[in-house]
């Protein structure tokens, strides 16, 4: 017996809605970003991610109150991603009672800012998020890059040599999503999330493509993750964090049940 | 009224902690605080930390709060959390050696890059992050309604190596079984958060305000 692998519900909220509906029985209120994390709370979440798809910045100042709110009522470990841009930003997410942020686009336009956040908050409160689509043709060995933009702006920067370079910066965790299978329900590439996993020595967060709970299991298994990330399965009601502990409980994965 | 004090020095997960302590604390007041006489004249303290040491320490000083800190350990119920543990010890590993207030005996190390699981051989990822079993090694009023090998959070890079094993209140296995917490009189230490520990952190966050320092 040891450390638990980890599931961790994520939230998109865009101006302090939750999007993607949510069907729980129970909740009046299926975009309330704080009943929802109480939900996935009491079902057992290890952690909560909100990612803020707020497109406008003056807008973002409502995530700070969804998380204070969370985070008063809610006691795991809170993630926030999303606009994470300068430091001013995770002083204040950290504030409000975030745990972890997770910078993205910002440390592909500057990855300096990662070493100056690692340095200035800890490591263990530094997640960086890869989004990765493979750009190997067939017959090619396999080689993923870094897309920007919800995958849309290639980076031509390798995404193993990134996640690699990121780590020596100070970031405490990765964040892996991969674009090809994000939304996709299709299951993670897990070669993708096994080479990520492999080649750093922080824990890894597999993301993008769950659609069933074997999917979390062969993300553990076969991908070597520490941890699993999903929305949708848990949104629509399809699973609870209950159930999908339960599967990979009984699948030999040691999960807090 | 009871009170108790969470030692604001900047660093940190005071926000959690002050905020899980109000959410069990009925009849203590929860205060954050840097100064002297408002830490002194509060029934209890928890001092958190999180990030690198040598900032912690040097804070600490800074604001003139390692006597405070030396003072609260020999007269009332003292809880340290994470790094707030780790700067109890004598020194520790990180930032090539820092020098930590001496408070139990012992240093602080860091978990090996290279660390696997003894039985499996799989690869242990450093920092030790995630919700990890919590084996009681003594019977004491901090572990009251908290079942044995309960699961807390954990996220650390370091972890405690006290000179005897007398202080060892809690052990955790990562590759090897190392001291997740300590006890010394009626100081009280550990190296996971129970301020992100759900419904077993909040449990030994009542029992801390319910704590008179005796074994």
């Amino acid at each position: 017996m040891g450390l638990a692998k980890r599931i961790i519900p994520c939230l998109d909220v865009d101006n302090g809605r939750v999007v993607k509906g949510v069907k729980f029985v129970d909740i009046r209120d299926a975009g309330d970003p704080v009943e929802i994390a109480k939900r996935y709370d009491e079902q057992g979440a290890d952690e909560i991610t909100f990612l803020d798809i707020t497109a406008s910045s003056d807008e973002r100042e409502t995530m700070v109150h969804v998380v204070e709110e969370v985070a008063g009522q809610v006691f795991i470990p809170l993630t926030v991603g999303g606009g994470i841009r300068q430091s001013a930003d995770i002083r204040r997410m950290l504030n409000a009672g975030a745990d972890k942020v997770a910078i993205n686009t910002a440390a592909v336009n500057n990855p300096e800012f990662v070493q100056e956040a690692a340095q200035r908050f800890g490591s263990q409160c530094i997640v960086v998020a890869i989004d990765a689509k493979q750009v190997s043709g067939e017959g090619e060995p396999l080689r993923w890059e870094i897309f920007t933009h919800g995958g849309r702006k290639p980076t031509g920067i390798d995404a193993v040599q990134w996640a690699q370079r990121m780590v020596d910066y100070g970031a405490g965790e990765i964040l892996l999503t991969s674009m090809d299978r994000d939304g996709t329900k299709q299951g993670f590439d897990l070669t993708l999330t096994r080479a990520i996993s492999e080649a750093v020595s922080v824990p890894v967060i597999a993301s993008g493509g769950v659609g069933t709970l074997q999917h979390l299991v062969e993300g553990i298994k076969q991908g070597l993750a520490d941890a699993v990330l999903a929305a949708s399965i848990f949104h629509f009601g399809e699973f609870t964090v209950e159930q999908a502990k339960r599967a990979m409980a009984a699948q030999g994965i040691e999960v807090r049940l | 009224m009871k009170s108790v004090a969470v030692i604001d020095y900047g660093m940190g997960n005071l926000h959690s902690v002050s905020k899980a302590l109000e959410h069990v604390a009925d009849d203590t007041r929860v205060i954050v605080s840097s100064k002297a006489e408002e830490i002194l004249a509060c029934d209890r303290v928890v001092l958190p930390g999180v990030g690198a040491i040598r900032d912690c320490i040097a804070e600490i000083q800074r604001l003139g709060l390692d006597e405070v800190i030396q003072q609260v350990a020999r007269q009332k119920p003292l809880l340290g959390v994470c790094v707030g543990l780790q700067a109890l010890m004598d020194s520790s590993e990180e930032n090539d050696g820092t020098q930590c207030l001496g408070i139990i005996p012992g240093k602080v190390l860091a978990f090996d890059k290279n660390l696997h699981d003894p039985v499996t051989n799989e690869r242990l990822k450093v920092p030790h992050m995630g919700w990890n079993q919590v084996n009681q090694v003594i019977k004491h009023p901090m572990w009251r309604n908290i079942p044995q090998d309960a699961r807390f959070y954990f996220v650390h890079s370091y972890y405690v190596q006290p000179k005897t094993p007398e202080p060892v209140a809690a052990s955790t296995s990562y590759g090897f079984a190392f001291a997740c917490a300590l006890t010394q009189g009626n100081v009280f230490a550990v190296q996971f958060h129970p301020e992100k520990s759900q419904h077993v952190g909040l449990t030994l966050y009542q029992n801390f305000l319910n704590w008179d320092g005796a074994d």
